[in-house]
């Protein structure tokens, strides 16, 4: 258990926390204003990804890719909004379910159909790519502390908006109470919709983030969805500062479980049954964090007052 | 919808609800009996093995449905049950263990203790947090059954034969099997009715109207849902018993997060709050995702049309949109439509 691995993994583990924050903030602002159950969020990170390969294909350019792919998702999920979801806001939390999983199945399935199953690349940008010298034996690829600091300064920007901007006043004010909010006069229905629409851009956003790093494929937004799910319900619903302070926690205990759960099982157990048991227990980490969290604070660490 | 549905429904017009009650169920149940009748009747028939998933299937949406529609307990970690279940089979079966009369009872006894011990945990949380503090448990569970590398780990465990009953290789033919596995969906349905009809029900019922106000008139509200919980764990294990022993095969991915959503589908597409809504809602998703590829493959050579028949591998593309519509205009699920066709031709 060297210094080098525990720097190199708590990077990464922030690297994670990074993403599933950019996830989760949509996530917990659809949910919480709009007390809307988007299954479909996982699916709209996994089109940024396919949108910003196609685009990296036409353009031959990363940054096009990157704005061209932001505006594709943006489009995209404006469009679910208005053809499907907008239809289901005052229904019940089942119905909300069942919906959200049927544009799963439609999308993982259409993305196999456009572009194949087979996953695809996308190649880091030139000016990115290769490593950097942090520490005396510590090289760490420039990519990932891209994706850090990106997501950094969006977590910055979403903090400013929602504190200080008009918008951000609404859309607090939406999470502690809707109804309220519409009964003083603001057309509740185009708040949802620059709710939505942002969360949708920033998933996407977290898609093309990945891509470099990931393999693009069909069904790579579910594993995140679910995990996305647990920081929210961690950070408590509707909480972007919850959000955020859950999405690191979940990045790094997830991390830093799996790369040393079986070296810390070794302590006291004989090597062999460690070597079985650590990977279980490293894969079910969160999952314990978010039970535990849930026990001593039924409404999440930062729950949105008024609900 | 949940608290319309289920509660408009054993108040209003009690003969004539309770006849309307009784008569789709049997229906239900008769043409399940009938299908041996029919479709290939031969073990090993390829309409046998389906249809008995589909009632394994239906025992657990139907305990699903006691807790999600009688209980607005919507539980996310269903599968566990399931996997558990199952997983006694397995493991029993792995030490030499092949008899029904020990495998039945440590498989409900396991999912039961499961349920109880994580429904300690769980039924302190509401709502969306019920919901994702049983998916913990699931994935809990989903992952310790990956890990059991004596038992096969992530690749699952291949069962050498079927459960005895008695010594007796009873459940070797297809038919016996699938008769038992009739007899235990009847079985968890009457049951089922049986505690949503009893004083117990009722005070179930009552928590998911107003917990407050129960737990005011001074009933344990807790305990009342820890009970229901730990029943429906149990019949989730009588399920992971039959489909052991109707694959011959268990795997962690009876106890992944996708197969708890399936059965929540199930049940929300069946109609919740009814019971046997549930078994037409797993009937209903197993036989279309069965046949879908297979429809359109056959519409493709119908039109010779070449492009509509390599289609048929994207089914999904069309149970997806098929979904949303169900849910767009078919309130109340299958059931609510039914009802629905059958409520206007009454009054025509």
């Amino acid at each position: 258990m060297s210094t080098t691995l525990f720097v190199v993994q708590t990077l990464n583990g922030l690297q994670l926390g990074v993403l599933l924050f950019l996830i989760a903030a949509g996530l917990t602002l659809v949910f919480g204003v709009m007390d809307f159950i988007n299954l479909a969020h996982g699916v709209q990170y996994m089109l940024g990804a396919y949108f910003a390969v196609m685009f990296y294909g036409l353009t031959g350019s990363f940054l096009a890719a990157l704005i061209l792919a932001l505006g594709a998702s943006l489009l995209f999920g404006l469009l679910l909004e208005f053809a499907v979801f907008r239809h289901l806001y005052d229904r019940d939390h089942l119905d909300h379910v069942i919906a959200t999983f049927g544009v799963i199945l439609f999308l993982n399935q259409g993305v196999k159909f456009v572009w194949g199953a087979a996953p695809l690349t996308l190649p880091i940008p030139e000016m990115f790519s290769g490593s950097v010298l942090l520490m005396p034996g510590l090289l760490y690829p420039i990519w990932r502390l891209v994706i850090i600091g990106s997501g950094l300064a969006v977590a910055l920007l979403l903090y400013l908006l929602v504190s200080y901007s008009r918008v951000g006043m609404l859309v607090r004010a939406g999470a502690t109470n809707a109804p309220m909010v519409s009964a003083l006069g603001v057309d509740i229905r185009r708040l949802f919709m620059i709710v939505f629409g942002f969360g949708t851009m920033l998933a996407g956003f977290a898609g093309i983030m990945i891509a470099p790093i990931l393999s693009v494929e069909p069904g790579m937004g579910d594993t995140i969805l679910i995990l996305a799910f647990v920081v929210i319900v961690i950070g408590g619903i509707g909480s972007i500062r919850g959000a955020f302070v859950a999405a690191l926690l979940i990045g790094l205990v997830d991390t830093l479980g799996r790369s040393f759960a079986v070296d810390i099982l070794r302590l006291f157990m004989a090597p062999s049954p460690a070597r079985t048991v650590g990977p279980a227990i490293a894969s079910m980490l969160i999952y314990l964090l978010m039970a535990l969290v849930l026990y001593f604070r039924p409404a999440g660490l930062f729950p949105a007052k008024g609900r | 919808m949940v608290e319309s549905v289920a509660a408009a429904a054993p108040e209003r017009g009690l003969s004539r609800a309770r006849r309307a009650d009784w008569t789709l169920p049997l229906l239900i149940f008769v043409a399940f009996a009938a299908v041996p009748l029919f479709g290939g009747a031969a073990s090993g028939s390829y309409i046998l093995s389906l249809v008995t998933r589909v009632m394994v299937f239906a025992i657990a949406a139907l305990a699903l449905d006691l807790l999600v529609g009688f209980g607005a307990l919507v539980s996310f970690g269903h599968a566990a049950f399931m996997g558990l279940g199952a997983y006694a089979v397995g493991i029993l079966a792995a030490h030499g263990i092949g008899d029904a009369l020990v495998a039945l009872p440590v498989a409900l006894a396991a999912a039961m203790l499961f349920a109880w011990v994580t429904g300690i945990v769980c039924l302190r949380t509401r709502g969306v947090y019920f919901i994702m503090i049983t998916l913990a448990f699931g994935q809990m569970a989903y992952f310790t059954a990956s890990s059991l590398a004596p038992y096969g780990g992530d690749d699952g465990l291949t069962i050498a034969a079927r459960n005895t009953i008695f010594g007796f290789e009873v459940l070797r033919d297809d038919r016996a099997l699938y008769f038992v596995t009739l007899a235990c969906l009847v079985g968890a349905y009457l049951l089922c009715r049986a505690v949503v009809g009893s004083r117990f029900g009722r005070v179930f019922r009552g928590a998911r109207e107003n917990p407050v106000r129960m737990a005011a008139i001074g009933f344990e509200v807790y305990r009342y849902q820890l009970v229901g919980y730990v029943l429906a764990g149990g019949l989730g294990g009588l399920s992971g018993f039959l489909l052991a022993n109707a694959t011959e095969f268990v795997s962690p991915a009876y106890m992944s997060w996708q197969r708890s959503g399936e059965l929540i589908i199930m049940v929300i597409l069946g109609g919740i709050g009814t019971l046997h809504g549930a078994i037409v809602g797993a009937a209903a998703f197993i036989l279309v995702s069965e046949w879908l590829p297979e429809g359109i493959y056959q519409l493709g050579a119908l039109l010779q049309i070449r492009s509509v028949s390599d289609f048929a591998e994207h089914w999904k593309i069309v149970f997806g949109p098929l979904l949303v519509l169900v849910v767009l205009f078919a309130r109340g699920g299958l059931i609510g439509v039914g009802r629905r066709i059958l409520g206007r031709s009454g009054h025509e």
